[in-house]
């Protein structure tokens, strides 16, 4: 992609660009890793103890237990983004705090959140997926997609 | 008057009588919160949203700079301002309770120094008595346009810079003590292809580079004539790159006369990343700090070049490069007149 | 011992997301959108599952479950009900985690207002 755009660029664009990056703060890629690393390993054993927590004093099992794990995991983002907490661990912990189901809580409730200054309809409603929307579109799309190829499969290939 | 292609100097030297200067919590923590005429605590302003508590702090910057020139809001004759906001409302809206003519401006964090030029042009051409500028911005309402909403969780990169919550405005007029405006260079839309919206400091080098070099040739003076140039919002790596940009055209700018109000609003330790901007980054540094410097007599004459960058969200998203813009207004205080 | 995978696993799945912001420079929409279409192919070709098996939390919180979830919902209908039944399967294990998003969301915009 870089390379086709700076096909397009005038010498005295692409000369600049290469003043500018040295001149660019280079992102710590490696010190971000090891964060992401650390804050995102935590939430994930956050979350085996809190499945863990249902499967003994509940009647859950390995395989529904999950779903409490996930609904406590998004109510614990809604109160870190309401007081306005996640950000600041974010900034943090990159990717750690993205990736885990708590990052796509944070995506819906932040842009609920910061829309009802529009109202309950248009801001809150209309805007409550403007970040996590894709995810799910792209979730459901691919998901569609490879249900249909491996049904196909196996119902007329025989696998 | 006109002076080359694109600089006016002005004969008449409209003065800058008063200046009105207003800041969030985030400036009242920083390096020069002493010179603000105004510090809220609270993001809000007791407001219910975020654009409204934009509006106010310009209300109340032009309230401070009327208040302290002693002019009365039926004298002012026109109003050129703007801010970042779709459609500048917090400007328009702010302009409604003053009830004067008005200009609503887009230069992005230009705009400062897009509205100096124009007033000081109104006035040396006698096209009014009295007139306010100013600029505006507001670090959760330009978020929430330009970027995520407030409390998402993205990890800013090192090179993105900080939205300041403020507002500055100046009261122009043809006569009066104060601080002068000699002359201006309007810039052009200059676009190096650069394409990241978490790095408008190195966007906007190039142009302030243009504007700074057009002016020092087109007034046939050289950067010694000016004891201060100061860029707007380039924060580190716009310094930096520009002052490489203007090593390798060969003009001589020092880097002890060279700053930039994004790295001078903050301190040390605050987390603004590679510095300050937005709209209020400017005119705040400028009508507050550094023209109070200025009547103290630390230094005569400066050069101001608001840079801005102007994207918005949707020509990011279609992938377009950033293009940007630097106006320089030259004021000058003390000495001979 | 699930604890420690849980930790590991979990936290090398978001170093996989830290390297798509970082040395990509993809959005954070483009990146989870991209690890969802990951997590939905794995479990298309079966190894998801397994690796749920070895790591618990550390498979299923990070969002490459939310893919596998929504191939394994679709799935579970379609080998009951056909083809219709991926249509009305694709949300049946996920439907915990949107909704309650939802629904969180909805109290969240009732009790707070952003902090800034």
């Amino acid at each position: 992609m870089s390379n086709n755009q700076k096909k397009q660029l005038s010498p005295v664009q692409q000369e600049y660009q290469d003043i500018q990056k040295q001149r660019e703060i280079k992102r710590p890629v490696v010190k971000n890793c090891i964060k992401a690393f650390l804050i995102g390993g935590l939430i994930c054993l956050i979350g085996q103890v809190i499945q863990n927590f249902y499967i003994y004093y509940f009647d859950f099992t390995d395989q529904t237990a999950g779903n409490p794990t996930v609904g406590t995991l998004i109510f614990i983002a809604m109160l870190l983004t309401g007081f306005g907490v996640y950000d600041r661990i974010a900034q943090f912990g990159g990717a750690g705090t993205a990736v885990p189901v708590t990052g796509f809580g944070n995506a819906i409730i932040s842009a609920a959140i910061e829309h009802r200054t529009e109202g309950y309809v248009l801001g809150v409603g209309g805007n409550m997926f403007k970040l996590a929307g894709s995810v799910i579109v792209f979730g459901v799309f691919s998901a569609f997609v490879i249900a249909l190829i491996k049904t196909i499969l196996i119902q007329w290939g025989g696998l | 008057m006109l002076a080359g292609h694109r600089t006016w100097v002005f004969e008449q030297k409209p003065v800058i009588i008063s200046t009105g200067t207003v800041g969030g919590p985030f400036e009242a923590d920083g390096a020069i919160a002493e010179d603000f005429d105004l510090l809220h605590a609270d993001l809000w302003l007791k407001q219910d949203s975020y654009e409204k508590a934009h509006k106010v702090l310009f209300e109340e910057a032009c309230q401070k700079a009327m208040e302290k020139g002693g002019i009365q809001k039926e004298q002012v004759q026109f109003i050129l301002a703007g801010d970042l906001i779709n459609q500048i409302t917090p400007t328009s809206f702010a302009s409604r309770t003053i009830g004067a003519p008005y200009f609503g401006l887009f230069g992005a964090c230009s705009t400062s120094m897009e509205g100096l030029a124009l007033g000081a042009y109104i006035i040396n051409t006698k096209g009014a008595k009295y007139l306010l500028t100013g600029a505006s911005s507001h670090d959760t309402a330009v978020e929430k346009q330009f970027r995520y909403p407030t409390e998402y969780g993205g990890q800013k990169p090192p090179t993105a810079q900080w939205t300041v919550t403020g507002a500055g405005a100046a009261l122009l007029s043809d006569s009066g003590e104060g601080p002068r405006v000699t002359s201006a260079t309007i810039g052009r839309v200059i676009d190096m292809g650069l394409t990241d919206p978490f790095n408008m400091g190195g966007a906007m080098a190039p142009a302030a580079v243009d504007t700074i070099e057009a002016h020092l040739t087109e007034r046939n003076i050289d950067s010694t004539y000016y004891d201060l140039i100061v860029t707007g919002d380039l924060g580190q790596i716009g310094q930096e790159a520009s002052l490489d940009l203007f090593k390798k055209h060969g003009t001589p700018i020092s880097k002890e006369q060279y700053q930039d109000c994004g790295l001078m609003i903050y301190r040390e330790g605050q987390p603004v990343l590679a510095g300050g901007s937005g709209a209020g980054c400017s005119a705040t540094v400028v009508y507050g700090h550094l023209l109070n410097r200025m009547k103290k007599g630390e230094f005569k004459r400066m050069l101001v070049v608001a840079t801005g960058a102007l994207l918005s969200p949707l020509s990011f998203q279609q992938n377009e490069t950033i293009p940007c813009i630097a106006h320089a207004v030259s004021i000058e205080y003390g000495g001979g007149q | 011992m699930i604890y420690f995978w849980a930790f590991v696993v979990g936290g090398l799945i978001c170093v996989i997301g830290q390297i798509m912001f970082d040395v990509f420079k993809l959005t954070p929409g483009h990146t989870l959108s991209t690890l969802v279409v990951v997590g939905a192919i794995l479990d298309g070709v079966g190894l998801y599952e397994p690796l749920i098996d070895f790591a618990g939390a550390g498979a299923t919180v990070p969002i490459t479950s939310f893919g596998n979830a929504l191939v394994h919902g679709a799935m579970q209908e379609a080998e009951q009900h056909g083809l219709v039944g991926i249509l009305t399967g694709v949300f049946e294990v996920t439907s915990a985690g949107i909704s309650a998003a939802i629904i969180f969301g909805m109290l969240g915009s009732l009790i707070f207002k952003p902090k800034g």
